[in-house]
């Protein structure tokens, strides 16, 4: 309503008359968009429409399921469920700051200092991508190992003990433990956060660098005026798409974790596969979506940015 | 929208208006479209579409289970399988045993080894299944309680007893008749599993285990023991722990199976439920004890001496893995000449020489011995009597009982 309290620039008098030189190509957009459009359509309206109705059915696998609303399946889901969601946002919020953390000087280091290195880490960063992410999940079951290096040498620097304390680990051992949990997502999602820092890094201007010490600006100053402003659109991007997937991963949690440390893709699965019960399975997987969606939101009105890398 | 124009606005104000409907934040971009219309959408299809839907009963599947039989013209069947539970030749690319009934038959065989879990693939072949549709397969082998599902909801043919003379002959007596299938009308074991206790003699460090409650009750154990997701092997275990039979146990018996459980859960005694990745924890170490498969643990001993079983006084759990034909199958008599093929001595022999696990064929141990003989001599490939006396099945569920016993565990197992 903003524009009726505003004085209405002068309208041209021909606007109507004005017709656009080309109105040929005024199709063209739409069916550039159809492809893409049915795509959504089949693979993403419709499986949305399907598991919506799964969620508000009642029923079982002999007598079949019927639409009945039963909406309190909702209800129930959440009121059983409610810390593995909790779980999962604080294990999915843990991995993406430490993506963050790791990723960063990462990227940075790619994006200004690598030199002709540059290419080399690119493809070191991206290479765990070429196996699959179960091994690359399973290999952390090497790493933290009872009776490993790794778990021996926090032994003996009494790391364990701080964790434990902080009930991050139990006892002397690492697996099959929350830390265990974020490690393995935080490893496994890193590179979706370095790519987006890094593009976002590398179209920064050096001169602009220069330019903020030619004003008397500490490399600090530099930093936290020029450079990390204009790395938001990377910032931001990259924590969804490590957040999004984190939050709904099963994996980790499954090899890396305990009971205590499943996560609601964990339920979610559990709920589909063993017990059979779709319409729990389904509405789970309604309200992560609104929840994630809910946070989305949240985060990208606060942080100001619509333009994603 | 365009009708709805109070009076009250200027004209100024109403161009202002329609001028907003085309540009500035109101404006109808190809994104705010977009935006409205997928809402409209999903808000009006929606409702529409998801009375719509809705999955049918099972069992009522239109057009009765069987498929024509295409057996005669089309000279093949598709077998799938789990992965690693077939013979494979030094090269690693041919199935002696099914080339050799291919050569005998003329009967090409589309192997394929998809599946990995019971859950995953009744996941994946229930819609089709559900729908009444043709899986595209011909032979499926899924575990005792799956294949007892499938019976239930009548998604699997009767078998032609006429095509399976061997079958009939030489299947174990210990196989013949379980409470989900007697005389196995509709299903043929591929191979039996005995479910143990394996151990690493170096985690356990001088400590015995026996039993499963030396498991769960042990202090020196403590977070090094594991057991299955597999909700059947770990309730069936413990019951038998506990004095109770899983052949007749009633829900008393399971809540308290449950609840002993549920303290080692709680205590950290349990490390945690893992399906078929126990193989590596058992190894590594990481597990000093946990139920497992004793096909992986006689396949881990010969790569990590360490690894051993044990099998409790109170007994072990036997289960199958099942042959069985979806309806509408395309190719039945041949489907049954290959479940037939692996009950004569020879093939079967050859089988379980390579993958270690129980044979289900009475008479192969003199065909097992010329080929390997401490295979022959290994009782948990070829089950004597006293290892057949401590054998334990575990009983079919109903529906309701499968899903409320499938909840508990769930719980128990941490969703």
């Amino acid at each position: 309503m903003a524009t009726l309290t505003e004085a209405p620039p002068p309208l041209s008098p021909t606007a109507p008359a004005h017709k656009p030189p080309r109105r040929r190509g005024r199709w063209t957009p739409y069916w550039l968009l159809l492809p893409g459009l049915l795509w959504l359509c089949v693979f993403f309206a419709l499986p949305m429409i399907y598991q919506a109705s799964t969620s508000v059915q009642t029923g079982s696998l002999e007598e079949g399921y019927k639409v009945t609303w039963h909406l309190a399946t909702y209800w129930d889901a959440l009121s059983e469920y409610w810390p593995q969601f909790l779980r999962s946002v604080l294990y999915a919020a843990a991995a993406t700051i430490l993506c963050l953390v790791l990723g960063y000087p990462l990227a940075y280091l790619i994006a200004f200092r690598a030199g002709r290195w540059r290419n080399l880490i690119m493809i070191l960063v991206i290479a765990p991508f070429f196996t699959s992410f179960l091994i690359r999940t399973l290999a952390w079951k090497t790493i933290l190992a009872d009776g490993g290096p790794v778990v021996g040498a926090l032994n003996t620097l009494h790391v364990l003990d701080v964790t434990s304390w902080l009930g991050w680990t139990a006892g002397d051992r690492v697996l099959a433990t929350p830390l265990a949990v974020v490690c393995g997502l935080t490893y496994n999602f890193l590179p979706f956060m370095i790519l987006p820092l890094y593009t976002s890094l590398e179209r920064i201007d050096g001169r602009l660098h220069e330019a903020a010490g030619d004003l008397y600006a500490r490399p600090v100053t530099t930093f936290r005026k020029v450079t990390f402003p204009l790395s938001m659109p990377g910032v931001v991007s990259g924590t969804l798409l490590t957040f999004i997937p984190a939050a709904g991963d099963y994996v980790n949690a499954e090899l890396l974790g305990s009971t205590d440390t499943r996560m609601i893709g964990n339920v979610i699965q559990t709920q589909f596969l063993r017990v059979l019960d779709y319409p729990t399975a389904a509405a789970l997987s309604f309200i992560l979506m609104a929840a994630i969606l809910f946070m989305v939101t949240l985060y990208i009105r606060r942080s100001g940015t619509e333009d994603l890398v | 929208m365009e009708s709805y124009e109070p009076d009250r606005l200027s004209p100024a104000q109403v161009a202002a208006v329609r001028r907003s409907l085309r540009n500035g934040r109101g404006a109808m971009t190809r994104r705010s479209l977009l935006r409205a219309s997928t809402t409209g959408a999903l808000a009006l299809g929606g409702l529409g579409a998801l009375s719509a839907c809705g999955i049918p009963a099972a069992g009522k599947t239109e057009g009765g289970t069987a498929a024509d039989d295409h057996s005669a013209k089309e000279k093949t069947v598709s077998f799938s399988n789990w992965t690693e539970y077939m013979d494979v030749d030094d090269s690693g690319k041919h199935h002696p045993t099914l080339d050799a009934f291919t050569k005998r038959t003329g009967v090409k065989v589309k192997y394929t080894e998809d599946i990995n879990d019971n859950n995953e693939f009744f996941g994946k072949i229930k819609p089709q299944l559900a729908a009444g549709q043709d899986t595209g397969r011909d032979i499926i082998v899924l575990t005792d309680w799956l294949a007892a599902r499938l019976i239930r909801l009548g998604w699997v043919q009767k078998l032609d007893p006429s095509n399976l003379p061997h079958a009939y002959a030489n299947l174990s007596a210990q196989f013949r008749s379980p409470d989900w299938d007697p005389g196995r009308a509709y299903s043929y074991p591929w191979q039996g599993i005995s479910t143990v206790i394996a151990y690493n003699k170096k985690a356990l460090d001088g400590v015995e285990v026996k039993s499963v409650s030396d498991l769960l009750d042990n202090p020196k154990l403590k977070g090094r023991v594991g057991f299955l997701t597999e909700m059947r092997d770990s309730i069936g275990m413990m019951l038998l722990d506990m004095g109770k039979d899983p052949e007749k146990f009633t829900d008393d018996d399971y809540d308290a199976a449950i609840a002993r459980l549920q303290k080692g859960v709680d205590s950290g005694q349990i490390r945690r439920f893992t399906g078929n990745d126990y193989t590596s924890d058992i190894t590594s170490g990481d597990f000093a004890a946990c139920i497992a498969w004793a096909g992986d643990v006689v396949q881990l001993k010969a790569d990590s001496p360490d690894v051993d079983f044990v099998i409790p006084d109170s007994g072990y759990l036997t289960s199958s893995d099942n042959m069985l034909i979806p309806n509408k199958a395309r190719h039945k008599t041949n489907a049954e000449r290959l479940m037939d093929y692996y009950y004569e001595p020879e093939p079967a022999a050859e089988l379980a020489a390579y993958i270690n696990y129980v044979c289900p064929v009475d008479g192969v141990k003199d065909a097992l011995a010329k080929i390997d003989e401490d295979a022959a001599n290994n009782p948990l490939i070829i089950p004597d009597k006293a290892m057949q006396a401590k054998s334990h099945s575990f009983r079919s569920l109903s529906s309701k009982e499968e899903t409320a016993y499938e909840a508990k565990f769930a719980k128990l197992t941490g969703a």
